[in-house]
């Protein structure tokens, strides 16, 4: 390293850089990687996305010289096209395809567009703990200022929580909204919690962003993963809302594909535009043959809405039984989890676990980060730790929880099972 | 620094470029939508009979094995998930060893590679990285043109120096495109950051010889700044030339990013794939951008250019190995295309590498006085032939800035990676030209 130092006297890398250069995922999904572990850390599936996508992506990889040239920008004609189609009917709003709508890699580089394209430095977000982890760095590289809300337990102990019982009060909301607050992010149902927002709730956050005037980013991503019959509402839908909010959504999540990155944004012009310019400056085009393939997804979804065979019903069905599996497993090692009422991430609390954690090399992280390494490393469980999810002012209040995935194969949440029963037999 | 204007300036500056891009795209796309841009050249309707020789894709067919390798990989349950995000492991691996050979160093697939979408998301990665407010970015015009609004949404200040031609030369060559060293020389100071180059160039052809690459480099290493060299396509080089990496000369490594692309290395530019090759604590940071922009590249599309290339790493230095059939096949395409260019009457430029090449329309005389507007000449007259010829090229002068206007506004870009079919309808059109 002291050889770099020669090279370049001055400053080398961005001041954007600094203070964004710690990735939970890249440490986490390295060490799990480097051990050989029952994966419930990071959030995808390990079964395969549905058979009329896959063959969706075949198709179009088989298809015509086009299908592997660039495509628009802006979104792929039959993918702009079919999520108009598709989210007009639900938004209840006429969606333009081309004006309404940015493809974009992922659901994380809509994002990225838009806190890249809204937000100015010196403006304030205002961001509901506890919250995907970029939307911190997401803030801090454009200069704005990230301020923290958390969603807190109801009631204090009792047996079995829900995430329904986590909830925002209202005046600490709306205490926290300035005449510097641009944006404020909300992400339903909610990772790493399972949250899922009623209306009430979304409107009382509507309501301070149409009386204060303020931009809502809503990262929708496990938008059909509701359970219990809890129902996902779009903010977006909201009298006054349309025209202020920025809904994003993920092909990777939608259809069990997460590694096709396929995201888009749905907004108004007025917003799309700006986010566009960000967009044509970053990554210009996205890739051809996935967005084919997640349009003709989208296509026979549109056909089957509400119908038994739809993917929409079919996965959370699936995944129900799953989170199921999953609570009563923990429960049985005297683990409390906190049951979601979407999303396919369950958060435990690890309070009453005693364990010698002997790691000098992670004694000063936070009591989750030191929990989910020495449960990778000595039981070959991997996990994420919750306080990630916080900002440094809350995040040790909420160091006594973990995350586990259950977007799994059965085989898989049994594995964690025996490993979980094992060590509470004491082995 | 008022970030505001800043944003607003980037929209204005790529509007203009893009906008015809998206233009001439869309004429490919049989109306199936709108163009969305306040143009003036609304009146161009899309037309399946226009031949394009604008946007820079091939419409010949990729390999068949890299479309196997990708229908393969996403019948693989794990290969739809998420990968490692700075590069999908058997990518990275086979960069290292293409790269290691090329480079003729180590270079390690974890810490001195990322993969991007597309060279456009390792240009973006490079600039965010490594480049901020109160720093030069030299450029070299003409240049690809996201340079300059990267350049500027990063805070900087871009700083442009022209290739210049040579006079006296009958047949004009890339190679006639030169440097003049004092030139470049004034353009270093305390604040320049880095220098973007472009090798073989886009839109001219220029592949920068060894000599001209060492100018560079003597001035990287005096003024201690970075070098972004952008080298998409640097296997379609010609006979005769040789594509150089300015890493692999002395002192450079340590100092350069090198840009690569799947999309021109296999004929597959919707597959959006890219990387960046160089030393960590450079590499670090780029990396440090991509985990805060969009985490991951598609994992499918990355085990698949990863079975391409280590297909071709073992027929290196072979004719069947892609890199070198691809350029021969080109060759043919170059050459048929600056023959058919002379029959209208247009002076070709003869490029050294990479898939474009520029005519002189002076020789024409073509008088555009009818038409209103303040644009460049290459502007309108790129408007007119698509009207009047059917046949849709891009104005030279997207590439440059207003004070090189002059210089380029008699130069149109057109593309030749295009199959026979689409040649042959070009030569219709050239050979006819001064009838109609």
């Amino acid at each position: 390293m002291c050889l770099f130092q020669i090279i370049m006297s001055r400053r080398l890398n961005a001041r954007r850089t600094e203070g964004v250069d710690k990735n939970v995922w890249v440490e986490f999904t390295k060490l799990a990687a480097d051990y050989k572990v029952v994966n419930l850390g990071q959030g995808f599936p390990d079964f395969s996305p549905p058979k009329f996508v896959q063959e969706a992506f075949c198709k179009a990889v088989s298809g015509g010289p086009q299908m592997h040239q660039y495509t628009r920008a802006f979104g792929h004609p039959p993918l702009v096209k079919s999520l108009a189609k598709f989210f007009s009917r639900i938004v209840g709003h006429e969606i333009d395809p081309l004006e309404d709508v940015l493809v974009t890699v992922g659901a994380y580089q809509a994002l990225f567009c838009a806190f890249q394209a809204l937000i100015d430095e010196g403006d304030e977000v205002i961001i509901v703990e506890p919250f995907f982890d970029c939307y911190q760095p997401m803030v801090k590289m454009v200069g704005g200022k990230a301020v923290y809300v958390p969603l807190r337990p109801k009631v204090e102990g009792s047996a079995v929580l829900s995430s329904g019982d986590w909830v925002l009060s209202a005046e600490e909301l709306a205490s926290k909204f300035t005449p510097r607050t641009k944006a404020i992010v909300i992400n339903t149902p909610n990772n790493p919690l399972g949250k899922v927002y009623k209306t009430e709730e979304l409107q009382m956050i509507a309501d301070l962003c149409i009386k204060h005037d303020v931009l809502c980013i809503s990262d929708e991503v496990y938008e059909w993963l509701t359970y219990d019959g809890n129902k996902h509402v779009k903010i977006a839908s909201l009298p006054g809302m349309w025209e202020r909010t920025i809904t994003i959504g993920s092909g990777g999540k939608t259809f069990s594909a997460t590694g096709w990155k396929v995201g888009w944004v749905i907004s108004s012009g007025h917003i799309i535009k700006h986010m566009k310019t960000i967009h044509q400056n970053c990554v210009y085009h996205c890739p051809t043959a996935a967005q084919e393939a997640v349009a003709c997804g989208f296509e026979r979804e549109y056909q089957l809405f509400g119908t038994p065979e739809s993917y929409f019903q079919q996965l959370p069905a699936m995944l129900q039984q799953k989170r199921k599996k999953l609570a009563l497993c923990l429960e049985s090692v005297g683990l409390q989890p906190i049951m979601p009422e979407g999303g396919y991430f369950m958060i435990a609390d690890i309070s009453s676990v005693k364990v010698d954690l002997n790691d000098q090399s992670t004694k000063d992280e936070p009591n989750d980060f030191r929990f989910v390494k020495w449960l990778t490393k000595e039981k070959g469980l991997a996990t994420i730790p919750v306080s990630a999810f916080y900002s440094p002012e809350h995040s040790k209040e909420f160091d006594k929880y973990i995350r586990f995935c259950f977007v799994k194969e059965d085989s898989t949440l049994d594995a964690a099972e025996d490993i979980l029963i094992k060590w509470s037999q004491g082995q | 620094m008022n970030w505001e204007f800043q944003r607003y300036f980037v929209a204005i500056f790529t509007r203009n470029v893009l906008e015809f891009l998206f233009l001439i795209c869309s004429l490919f796309n049989n109306g199936l939508f709108r163009c969305q841009f306040r143009v003036a050249f609304t009146s161009v309707a899309a037309d399946p009979s226009i031949v394009n020789l604008g946007q820079g894709y091939p419409d010949i067919p990729p390999p068949s094995y890299v479309k196997e390798a990708l229908a393969e990989a996403a019948s693989v349950d794990r290969m739809n998930q998420y990968t490692r995000g700075f590069g999908h492991p058997s990518l990275v691996k086979a960069l290292s060893q293409v790269y290691g050979k090329v480079h003729g160093r180590q270079i390690d697939p974890f810490t001195e590679i990322l993969v991007t979408v597309g060279g456009y998301g390792s240009l973006f990665s490079t600039m965010q990285g490594l480049v901020e407010e109160g720093d030069e970015v030299i450029i070299i015009e003409p240049f690809f043109d996201c340079y300059v609004p990267m350049v500027r949404m990063a805070g900087a200040k871009p700083v442009l120096i022209p290739l210049r031609l040579k006079s006296g030369n009958k047949t004009i060559t890339s190679a006639d495109w030169f440097l003049d060293p004092d030139e470049l020389s004034s353009k270093f100071n305390s604040k320049t950051k880095a220098i973007i180059i472009n090798t073989p160039n886009n839109p001219i052809g220029k592949v920068f010889t060894r000599d001209e690459l060492q100018m560079i480099a003597d001035l990287c290493i005096k003024h201690d700044t970075l070098c972004f060299s952008d080298e998409v396509y640097e296997w379609l080089v010609y006979r005769g030339h040789q594509h150089i990496k300015i890493a692999t000369l002395p002192g450079m490594w340590d100092r350069t990013i090198a840009i690569g692309s799947a999309g021109k290395t296999f004929s597959v530019t919707g597959w959006k794939l890219g990387w960046s090759i160089g030393p960590e604590h450079l590499i670090k940071h780029l990396q440090t951008v991509m985990q805060n922009t969009l985490y991951t590249c598609p994992t499918p599309l990355q085990e698949a250019v990863a079975q391409g290339l280590l297909r071709n790493f073992e027929l290196m230095d072979q004719p069947e190995c892609y890199f070198s059939s691809l350029a021969e096949e080109l060759e043919g395409k170059r050459d048929r295309m600056a023959a058919i260019l002379q029959e209208a009457g247009m002076t070709p430029v003869i490029p050294e590498g990479g898939y474009f090449m520029l005519a002189d329309v002076t020789s024409l005389n073509q008088d555009l006085s009818h038409m209103v507007g303040d644009e460049a000449y290459d502007y309108k007259f790129v408007q007119w032939m698509i009207k009047e010829k059917k046949l849709a090229a891009i104005p030279v002068t997207a590439f440059v800035g207003d004070e090189s206007k002059k210089q380029f506004e008699k130069y149109i870009r057109l593309c030749f990676i295009k199959q026979d079919s689409t040649l042959d309808a070009a030569e219709t059109i050239l050979k006819n030209w001064k009838k109609m």
